[in-house]
């Protein structure tokens, strides 16, 4: 696995993602749900709002690093802030 | 009465599952711990933090190839889309010149990238090639490797011949699909054939050509070997597409990190993109069309 260069928060990073794959796939199977219609106009399921809220969060953390700098703590609250607002609304 | 419930179904997707674990996600997550990293060979890696991406997020030379890529992508589209639909519409719907037509229209589709690149590079020199010597003889200035304007063309134009039979190709297939009715009724209102186009053939082919759009779109915006052969990215950095510069830092330069730093944000632009894409492609299957 050297060649892969792995660092303990890229590790924590993907740990982190598998687990909320895990997580909502067991809620999936769990209790399923049927999809809704949010804010976007579009039929959402919770896999769905999850995929919206990693990938905005992803972008909400770049624009984070271009805007204001280094501070990433602070970009998180707004992700967190963000996916209370996808799961919620979208 | 109760469904046999099977989980066995899954062992059919684990090949998959395997191969796309190999083919992506492993590649994917070393990106990702390469772009937290400086290296200088010799698998020696020391931690850089977020430095790449911020150094890349304020970098001219990232914006420009990003520019300069979306430009390509929003030109090829503006031209392959029309011109595929206008051949669809113009491609007999049966007989022999049918499938004449359509062994025509797929034999760009056959030819590899880097031939096509070396097709269009011979035949745009002015020295040698069919089309560059001619426009000299015309009086035209036009020179790919030391003109931008030319260079452009050429992988514009390029790229139209190559890839515009497979819009052709996906219209005609839904253009086929319209059954006879739709034109009787048409015809019956006295509709003209504009308002056939509009009303008719164009919601009846929405389906594939956001699929056509979709293809198009995230090929040309992974471009590199068409370009590459023909232009080298040049005149200066004039046509230095994203992959191709993505290449030139990572393999040119051996930058791992600010190249891995790039291709992240390189990669979440095309996830973000084709979900747009599959979003609107469920959307209008979800509406029948």
């Amino acid at each position: 696995m050297d060649w892969m260069a792995w660092t303990w928060p890229t590790a924590a990073f993907f740990a982190t993602i598998a687990a909320l794959l895990v997580v909502f796939t067991v809620l999936a199977i769990r209790f399923p749900e049927t999809p809704r219609m949010g804010v976007l106009r579009i039929e959402t399921t919770r896999g769905d709002r999850l995929f919206i809220t990693l990938l905005g969060s992803a972008f909400i953390n770049l624009a984070w690093l271009g805007l204001v700098g280094q501070a990433q703590p602070a970009a998180l609250i707004v992700c967190l802030i963000y996916a209370g607002a996808v799961f919620r609304w979208v | 009465m109760n469904k046999t419930v099977n989980h066995k179904a899954w062992f059919l997707v684990l090949p998959v599952l395997v191969l796309v674990a190999f083919s992506a996600v492993i590649p994917l997550m070393t990106v990702v711990n390469y772009s937290v990293q400086d290296t200088f060979g010799n698998n020696q890696f020391f931690w850089a933090g977020l430095e790449w991406f911020e150094e890349m997020l304020h970098d001219d030379r990232m914006w420009n190839a990003l520019q300069r890529q979306l430009m390509f992508s929003g030109i090829i589209l503006a031209i392959e889309v029309p011109l595929g639909i206008f051949v669809a519409l113009n491609m007999p719907k049966s007989g022999l010149w049918a499938s004449f037509c359509l062994v025509l229209m797929s034999l760009p589709l056959l030819i590899p990238w880097n031939v096509v690149g070396t097709i269009w590079q011979v035949f745009g020199r002015v020295d040698i090639g069919l089309l560059g010597h001619t426009l000299e003889a015309l009086g035209i200035d036009y020179n790919y490797t030391q003109n931008t304007v030319a260079a452009w063309i050429t992988i514009v134009v390029m790229d139209v011949w190559h890839w515009t039979s497979l819009v052709a190709l996906l219209a005609y297939a839904g253009l086929k699909s319209i059954p006879d009715a739709y034109y009787q009724a048409a015809k019956i209102d006295q509709a003209s054939r504009w308002k056939v186009f509009r009303y008719i053939e164009l919601p009846k082919m929405a389906g594939v050509l956001m699929i056509a759009i979709l293809l198009r779109f995230m090929d040309s915006f992974m471009i590199y070997t068409e370009p590459f052969v023909v232009t080298g990215g040049g005149p200066g950095n004039a046509t230095t597409l994203l992959s191709i510069d993505l290449v030139k830092m990572a393999l040119g330069q051996f930058d791992l990190g600010p190249a891995a730093a790039f291709s992240i944000m390189y990669f979440l632009v095309i996830l973000l993109i084709s979900w747009v894409f599959y979003t609107i492609m469920t959307n209008l299957d979800k509406k029948g069309m």
